[in-house]
């Protein structure tokens, strides 16, 4: 069964969803406690979170460091904007690869699902500027939609060898 | 500072991504490029080298231009870049999995 689902919305949105068999409030603190973030939001195998300031409330500083082994990675900054324990979470948020790229804006819903919890995060990709650099080139329906596009341009031969 | 793959990195970047889309219609030059991104030619021709560096994309010498197309593993690359994202995020929520059963156990102990 797979329980991560991931679509688009309009232009801007990318709706990532996820349920957890544990209640809303352990879900909420496991994604805004430094200690508990450090132990799961860590991305491929070999990987470590170094670094965790979270600091969950509004106008509340993030900041997460990866590193892999003894090399350090890449880190991530952003600030929190609405903090309702343990319901909802808007934060911005953006990758340093070391370039910064543009804000992504993140509300995330915590809600009781049976035993269970239901977890919707809402991104709303970046400025003015690169929505208009995705719709320009046909990116409208998100990443994914746009890369089914490159590949069935690439099947067709129409991409330049 | 960046240890990923270059690809890799080169690709978390969304107006790469962009440019990357546009030159899978076909081939382009800088200031082609710099129109509908709404950027300085210099801009795009930082992440062209970045794209160029990280073998996504190939240019050609024509007069005093450089226009710029899709490698062929390019593709294969923004696939490889796609698996690991989402493997990455399956990931983190399995890993997550096992800590929320591990408080929820913590918190049964408090309670008795």
């Amino acid at each position: 069964m797979s329980k991560l689902t991931l679509k688009t919305e309009g232009d801007t949105h990318v709706i990532v969803t996820r349920r957890f068999a544990a209640k809303p409030e352990t879900v909420f603190r496991a994604h805004t406690e430094p200690k508990l973030i450090q132990k799961w939001m860590l991305g491929p195998e070999g990987w470590t979170m170094p670094v965790c300031i979270s600091e969950a409330k509004p106008g509340g500083k993030i900041r997460y460091e990866w590193a892999e082994g003894d090399k350090p990675g890449f880190y991530l900054t952003g600030e929190y904007l609405e903090v309702e324990p343990y319901s909802r979470i808007v934060h911005v948020e953006r990758m340093h690869m070391p370039d910064p790229t543009p804000d992504n804006h993140v509300e995330t819903r915590f809600e009781a699902d049976g035993s269970g919890t239901l977890m919707t995060m809402r991104m709303t990709l970046p400025d003015a500027e690169t929505r208009k650099a995705m719709l320009d080139t046909g990116m409208d329906q998100g990443m994914e939609a746009s890369y089914q596009r490159l590949e069935e341009l690439a099947e067709k031969g129409q991409l330049a060898a | 500072m960046l240890d990923l793959d270059s690809a890799f990195s080169a690709l978390a970047d969304p107006t790469r991504r962009a440019i990357l889309a546009r030159l899978a219609l076909g081939e382009a030059t800088v200031m082609e490029l710099a129109e509908p991104f709404e950027m300085t030619q210099p801009a795009v021709s930082r992440h062209l080298k970045v794209l160029e560096g990280a073998g996504l994309i190939l240019r050609r010498v024509e007069g005093t231009k450089r226009p710029c197309r899709l490698a062929p593993q390019a593709i294969t690359e923004i696939d490889r870049w796609l698996d690991w994202l989402r493997e990455a995020m399956a990931r983190n929520y399995d890993r997550l999995d096992g800590v929320l059963a591990e408080m929820e156990n913590e918190e049964g102990k408090d309670r008795s």
